[in-house]
């Protein structure tokens, strides 16, 4: 066997036999599940909790408009003096709606005052203003001579079919998976970085630390070491990756035949819960059958192709920070450049991909080395053009040679290195050595 | 003979430091060579060429005749100064990677492994985690690893540090063993009594310069001063004393006889030859004692390092 072939093969078996590498497989897609029943159920108890909102409406002109639903209760104080109620909703309710005495309805849409203890959120205040609005829309329709009801069902609620110049169908809900599945690949891949690139820099530290390094460059050279190291690394980052492939296939395949199975037993159950998750049924049907119609195949393939590139050029960069450094401790200073464009790329990714996947800076952003393997991630979903994946994954891997040239030099000199931390200035008299 | 190893006007200069200013060895094959200096003198910068960890920017260095190339890595064995190993690693798994890495197939390496595990009764061991091992336990996995691919060149940076005087002994004979099958072995080392012990040859690297090299006994022919400690039992030590003074340079010595005699270190004149102190010695009483003080390495290297 090759010295390199040996060396990758025993950093991944030592990765992969460790019991943190074991746990992280295996506990983390359940976390994540965990994680978001967790979200789901707190959003739930938030929703159910009633509001209590006074009105204080002597004239009755707004009252009745006001109606109570399963989330607000409306409760008229108009009894009240005005200074009585306001103490009384003060205490007793989340806020009250004062609707003062005005000569015409017209003045109701700046007269109207909503009183809290806290800041009401958006929602809720244009709520109130919708109310008014529908009411008094209602009142100078009628001073036209126009008939309300006859305007409203003249209105037409348009939706537009969505589809693809090959002939696919898209859903608008498309979007938001696209969304889901671009951000959330674009950030594994950050987390892939970080973690695996992380582990090659400890990695590094450990053989200068435990002064092995010594003992094996004089069996290969430094730079089949570094290679090594970061190949097998890497390999136990796939394979933790296409682990969680499976493990998501299964959980997804698990989720369509138990919501398959719900909408049957409920059917038979009453009719009313029925139609309800039936139409939850067709909801999630959409997302699944969503899910099936995008590029899968792209995005895995290009996941790895962008996994292997970003992970080398930014792990050769932690090699050689590594290599330059004593300890862990001492390492911090020079992550700083490393982690900035991974999380540029993380920002850029979520604030331009998504309004604007294939606008000018997510364009760019997908081809500059350091931020692509991110953004093109969240851009593959809404369907890239070829000659952009191509372009942008030839830089990356340009870039990456350049990157492990220049990190081999300062791990080659920073390995032998003990005492002092470098500063940056030594580091690139190393590159002259 | 041919040397094994050959160092040629090796230059290694690190920025504006200069490591190695054209230094030249040749270690003779099967001896047991001694590499001396103080700290920072460059026998590190230049056993890690000879490693191939480093390239010399000037200079060549030969082993059995031929440039040294990378499939040399198998014919030198290599214990640094600062030893290591993978610490969460077990140890026979390490032993096989290592001896692997050096090109032996995994095949030879069991069976190299096997020999040395029962010689050096560690069987046990093969299982365990180096961080379950005691440094000296570690150090032993650590000769064995050095010496598994049966090199034939072994070289040892301070190769009896952080052994107990047992463990020394055991590996001193295997050292010893190993140079009598024809091993050749560099020591770096600052531990004069073992150079004096082990050593046949010796080299000295001072501010990167080679000062003194040779076999053993040549150097310390060099550096004899033709000084000699006697014991006279005589009547008058004053008046021996001042006699022979006049004729040659004396001064006290001491050294542990049965009698009290007066105990002399005389250094002779140039040209003066011992047969004629003792003659003159003889006159004066009986001689009981009379050895030429040869210079230890110990001296040497004090001498010629504070010379400079």
């Amino acid at each position: 066997m090759s010295s390199l072939s040996l060396i990758i093969k025993r950093e991944f078996t030592a990765k992969v036999r460790n019991k943190s590498f074991i746990v992280m497989t295996f506990l983390s897609p359940l976390l994540v599940v965990a994680m978001g029943a967790l979200i789901g159920y707190l959003a739930s108890l938030n929703g159910s909790e009633k509001v209590k909102i006074a009105i204080y409406d002597p004239s009755a002109v707004l009252k009745e408009e006001f109606k109570s639903t399963d989330k607000t209760e409306y409760t008229d104080l108009s009894g009240l003096s005005l200074t009585a109620a306001k103490e009384k909703a003060s205490v007793d309710y989340e806020g009250l709606i004062y609707v003062p005495k005005v000569d015409s309805l017209g003045q109701l849409a700046t007269k109207v005052e909503y009183l809290s203890n806290e800041s009401p959120n958006l929602d809720f205040v244009s709520g109130i203003e919708d109310v008014i609005n529908e009411k008094l829309t209602k009142n100078n329709l009628k001073t036209l001579g126009f008939d309300y009801y006859k305007i409203e069902k003249a209105k037409t609620d348009a939706s537009v079919h969505l589809s693809k110049f090959s002939g696919e169908e898209t859903f608008k809900e498309a979007s938001i998976i696209k969304i889901v599945i671009g951000g959330l690949s674009g950030y594994l891949i950050m987390m892939f970085v970080i973690i695996y690139g992380n582990m090659v820099m400890r990695s590094v530290i450990e053989e200068k630390t435990n002064r092995i390094i010594e003992i094996i460059i004089s069996s290969v050279k430094p730079f089949q070491l570094m290679m090594g190291k970061i190949i097998g690394t890497s390999l136990a980052g796939i394979l933790q990756f296409i682990i969680w492939s499976i493990l998501g296939l299964g959980l997804f395949f698990v989720l369509s035949t138990i919501f398959n199975v719900e909408m049957g037993s409920a059917a038979t159950a009453t009719p009313q819960g029925a139609q309800a998750s039936a139409e939850a049924m067709q909801g999630i049907n959409i997302y699944l059958s969503e899910l099936w119609k995008l590029p899968l195949l792209t995005i895995f393939i290009s996941f790895i192709v962008y996994f292997i590139g970003g992970y080398f050029l930014y792990s050769s960069l932690y090699a050689a920070i590594g290599a330059a450094v004593d300890s862990e401790t001492d390492s911090q200073q020079f992550l700083l450049p490393i982690i900035m464009p991974l999380m540029l790329g993380v920002y850029v990714g979520f604030f331009t991909v998504i309004s604007d996947p294939h606008g000018t800076v997510a364009t760019v952003f997908s081809m500059i080395p350091l931020t692509s393997p991110i953004v093109m991630l969240m851009r593959v979903p809404f369907g890239v053009p070829l000659w952009q994946l191509a372009l942008s994954v030839a830089i990356l891997f340009a870039t990456f040679f350049f990157v492990v040239w220049f990190a081999a030099k300062i791990y080659r000199i920073g390995i032998l290195m003990y005492g002092k931390k470098p500063t940056y200035k030594e580091i690139f008299k190393w590159l002259k050595y | 003979m041919e040397p094994i190893l050959e160092v040629k006007n090796v230059v290694k200069q690190y920025g504006d430091y200069t490591a190695l200013n054209s230094v030249s060895l040749q270690v003779p094959r099967g001896s047991i060579y001694g590499l001396l200096g103080p700290n920072g003198a460059g026998k590190t910068s230049l056993i890690r060429i000879i490693n191939q960890i480093t390239m010399p920017d000037s200079g060549e260095v030969f082993l059995d005749g031929e440039k040294l190339n990378p499939s040399h890595v198998s014919n030198i064995g290599y214990m640094p100064e600062e030893r290591g190993l993978y610490k969460s690693m077990k140890v026979g798994e390490q032993a096989l990677y290592l001896a692997q890495l050096k090109g032996l197939s995994k095949k030879e390496a069991k069976a190299q492994l096997d020999y040395w595990f029962q010689k050096l009764e560690i069987t046990g061991w093969w299982n365990k985690k180096i961080q379950e091992l005691s440094k000296g336990m570690a150090q032993k996995i650590q000769f064995v690893v050095t010496v598994l691919h049966q090199p034939k060149l072994l070289i040892f940076d301070e190769p009896f540090s952080g052994f107990d005087p047992v463990n020394a002994n055991l590996i001193k004979d295997e050292i010893l063993a190993l140079r009598d099958k024809g091993t050749t072995i560099i020591f770096s080392t600052h531990r004069m009594e073992s150079v004096e012990e082990m050593c046949d040859h010796i080299a000295l690297i001072h501010q990167s310069n080679k000062l003194i090299e040779g076999p053993l006994h040549e150097v310390k022919k060099q550096y004899r001063t033709n000084t000699f400690e006697v014991g006279i039992l005589g009547t008058n030590n004053h008046q021996i004393t001042g006699e022979l003074g006049q004729k040659y340079q004396v001064a006290a010595a001491n050294f542990k006889t049965l009698d009290d005699e007066l105990k002399l270190q005389v250094t002779l004149p140039e040209g003066t030859s011992s047969r004629q102190l003792l003659n003159d010695l003889i006159q004066k009483g009986d001689v009981t004692y009379f050895v030429e003080k040869i210079p230890s390495v110990n001296d040497i290297f004090i001498q010629t390092v504070s010379k400079k």
